[in-house]
């Protein structure tokens, strides 16, 4: 089983750089097209499934606006 | 927004202390960001959050007063060196840094860069370099590349009459008096967390008073380069490292005993 995270994007923060998308190793960053932040910009936002919750669109953030959770290993999931 | 962290999960990283919680004026995808957010980690790390004072400089790079969670107080357009000098005379307990873009450093306050590095001043200097003055509209600094295009260098940098780019690593490694002076650059991963230990042994050299310390950032400067950040980095990457080689160009050699 691949270790499993998720990321929370401080829209008060972001603006939509792309810099964590490119710099994304498993390609599942993305801009959310469908929403606007106060400042005018589409937000980064997960687009699919495999976040390992690696950190590095963390280290790229220029704004510092991504918080990154990773799942310990060795926990059982209900779902899974 | 959530931060909420179960029992399950861990917490790989969240916003610094050290930063305030605006949002900054910087363009989308501007490394002044990254170099801020490296800098706040480390105090973080250190714990010395409260000893801090900065001297911000003039450009893009003034308004760090309001993103930096510390004191700062903010310098005649470049002289932040010879503030900063005062200021770590008068409270030598005190960790100073200067934090200021290629504009302030390497054009107008190319004197006071260079005296305070001679004198060995126990201050760290930051020193963005995105080869041009980003706030005000993107015009030919002393860094700008030979043959390329600003708003005051239309046809290229020619320099035959403004002359060639100013390394200053290079040269502040030329002087006696600086311990620690190493160029990185905030393109990608890899040299971000270079950079961010260079900002750890920077800050290890003031506090355990071993004298002048300096890093230049190479940073990218979208807006003004009138390219994509992706684009940007790619630039930075292509012309800018080879002008502009990364690495240590000086570490005195009780520097290089600092174990981290």
């Amino acid at each position: 089983m691949p270790v499993r995270g998720y990321v929370v994007v401080n829209e008060t923060y972001c603006k939509g750089c792309e810099l964590c998308v490119e710099a994304c190793p498993q390609h599942v960053l993305g801009l959310d097209a469908t929403h606007i932040t106060a400042k005018g910009y589409h937000p980064a936002t997960l687009i699919a499934d495999g976040c390992t919750g690696c950190g590095i669109c963390g280290v790229m953030c220029p704004e510092a606006a991504i918080t990154i959770y990773r799942e310990k290993s060795g926990v059982e999931r209900i779902t899974s | 927004m959530t931060t909420m962290q179960t029992e399950n999960e861990t917490l790989v990283y969240a916003r610094p202390e050290s930063l305030t919680n605006v949002s900054t004026h910087y363009c989308p995808g501007c490394t002044h960001g990254i170099a801020h957010r490296l800098i706040a980690e480390v105090i973080d790390e250190m714990g010395i959050r409260e000893r801090m004072i900065g001297v911000a400089s003039v450009g893009c790079s003034v308004f760090a007063y309001n993103y930096f969670n510390f004191d700062f107080v903010q310098a005649p357009h470049g002289r932040a060196p010879a503030m900063a000098t005062g200021v770590k005379r008068v409270l030598p307990d005190k960790m100073v840094i200067t934090y200021q873009g290629d504009g302030d450093m390497a054009s107008i306050g190319m004197a006071e860069i260079v005296h305070a590095a001679t004198r060995g001043e126990n201050i760290t200097v930051f020193f963005i370099n995105n080869t041009n003055y980003g706030m005000t509209g993107g015009q030919m600094a002393p860094t700008t590349l030979p043959g390329q295009k600003t708003t005051s260098s239309i046809h290229g940098r020619d320099v035959e009459t403004q002359g060639y780019p100013i390394r200053a690593a290079e040269l502040l490694s030329q002087l006696d008096g600086s311990s620690y002076v190493v160029r990185r650059s905030l393109n990608d991963p890899k040299n971000v967390r270079l950079a961010k230990k260079a900002i750890r042994v920077a800050l290890e050299v003031q506090a355990r008073g071993l004298g002048f310390s300096m890093i230049e950032f190479l940073s990218i400067c979208p807006t003004n380069w009138g390219m994509t950040p992706e684009a940007s980095k790619k630039w930075l990457e292509e012309k800018m490292i080879p002008y502009y080689p990364l690495g240590d160009y000086k570490v005195h050699p009780a520097v290089a005993q600092i174990k981290i």
